[in-house]
């Protein structure tokens, strides 16, 4: 589904038009869709168009679902809803899945205001009630709405697995339906993102290493590479994937532990205490973890639980200890690089 | 396994004067941090709390305050130099929520 084929981009079908139906199952090229998004291909890009859409064969007393119009989102709700008939009100939120759209306020009343008026939602429902997404109470204002449009906001289950069962229980949430996860899985779909730019902003450094490689003293080789490249990984990938069980409650606490663990394994495994390599392999065992410790700090914006006065309190904190060791270990690994020479010391 | 963050730092506050006892906040609170004792609002749990603001702006009272934004080192390192408010990027190769 493009936004092309969608009768309602301009925000409202025009009269005698009909509503387009959506499938509650997915494609092949949905799923391949996802995984792009997954992986930061096209990511910016993959939305849906705004406005009133059909599930099913819903009638004027149907449910009003309403959802954000990243495409990945909107194919995880409409996964969820076979055999259900509803209505789905598709905000705006350039592309941007509902609690983050939420804490930008595109997912917000205004929004949701105007979309109602321009979908035209009133002739379609005149029970004049809507199901909102939970995580999108951080940027409507349910009573505001209500004020100003008449309608009337019920808060929905967090996760669209829930809907169905929400809905069947007369829009009643459970505890649980109402608690926000963040177990392994929910963990590891966003390493990627965090492992694509991290590989991005190496490359450079790579690359101009590559350079001095030429002519320094004392090359990097293979192990160099391996150590920086799981430094990375410990940061971006292990962390995120082990937070609950790594000790601390720091990110950039825990980043630098997993950093210091791996670096320290590597570099004694591989020998690299012996004479001539001393002052790299004491550089890199400041400048890894510090580099682990900075990309774990950085998934705090993908986790479900921080708040911002624990993240700037963290920052203010760890960021001093990681700007200093990395510049001591990156001054130490870059001078034995360069002048540390290859048959003294 | 129950992720906590650090202790003692939100900003949350609950005027219980003004609460009327809706249960919206109990209601969306993603991490569960009120409950409805004797028709009033009760902050269970505060360091449970992530700032994100749902409670404060559907609370029909206006007995909740917290200053809210994004937990986001990156949106907060963007804002000193950019002297803005944090925002979550969520562009380019800004990793997002």
């Amino acid at each position: 589904m493009s936004e092309k084929n969608c009768c309602c981009s301009s925000g409202g079908c025009p009269d005698g038009m009909a509503i387009q139906t959506v499938p509650t199952s997915l494609t092949l090229a949905d799923h391949f869709g996802s995984w792009k998004a997954r992986w930061g291909i096209g990511r910016m890009d993959y939305k849906v168009g705004p406005g009133l859409y059909a599930v099913g064969k819903p009638d004027s007393d149907s449910p009003v679902l309403v959802s954000a119009n990243y495409k990945l989102t909107f194919d995880i709700l409409r996964k969820n809803l076979s055999g259900l008939d509803c209505w789905l009100l598709i905000l705006d939120t350039k592309g941007i899945n509902v609690w983050c759209a939420a804490g930008k306020g595109t997912f917000g009343t205004d929004e949701l205001i105007r979309r109602i008026e321009m979908s035209g939602l009133s002739k379609y429902v005149p029970h004049k009630k809507l199901i909102l997404p939970q995580l999108g109470a951080t940027g409507v204002s349910a009573h505001e709405v209500a004020r100003r449009s008449g309608f009337a906001v019920t808060y929905g289950p967090v996760r669209a697995s829930d809907i169905k069962a929400f809905i069947a229980a007369d829009c009643k949430a459970t505890k649980e339906m109402r608690t926000v996860q963040f177990n392994l899985w929910d963990r590891l779909v966003l390493t990627p993102m965090e492992l694509v730019p991290a590989v991005q902003k190496s490359l450079p450094v790579l690359g101009a290493l590559f350079i001095t490689n030429q002519f320094a003293a004392k090359p990097f080789d293979k192990h160099d590479v391996t150590a920086y490249a799981g430094a990375v990984v410990a940061g971006s990938v292990v962390t995120p994937a082990l937070l609950p069980y790594i000790p601390g409650k720091a990110f950039a606490w825990k980043g630098w532990l997993v950093g210091l663990g791996w670096t320290a394994k590597y570099l004694l495994l591989t020998r690299r205490f012996k004479k001539g390599y001393r002052l790299k392999s004491t550089g890199e065992l400041l400048l890894l973890p510090a580099v682990s410790s900075y990309l774990a700090m950085n998934f705090t914006g993908s986790s479900t639980y921080t708040s911002p006065s624990g993240v700037n309190k963290e920052m203010r904190k760890a960021l001093p200890w990681i700007v200093g060791a990395a510049a001591v270990g990156g001054a130490l690994t870059l001078g034995a690089h360069l002048f540390g020479g290859r048959k003294k010391k | 396994m129950k992720h906590r963050y650090l202790k003692d730092v939100t900003t949350l506050a609950l005027n219980a004067g003004k609460c009327v006892g809706c249960g919206m906040c109990a209601d969306i609170c993603p991490h569960g941090v009120f409950e409805i004792k004797d028709r009033k609002a009760q902050i269970t749990d505060k360091d449970l709390c992530m700032e994100c603001g749902a409670c404060a702006l559907n609370c029909p009272a206006d007995a909740i305050e917290v200053r809210a934004g994004v937990g986001c080192a990156a949106a907060i390192i963007k804002s000193w130099f950019t002297g803005g408010e944090p925002t979550c990027g969520c562009s380019g190769d800004g990793a997002c929520c």
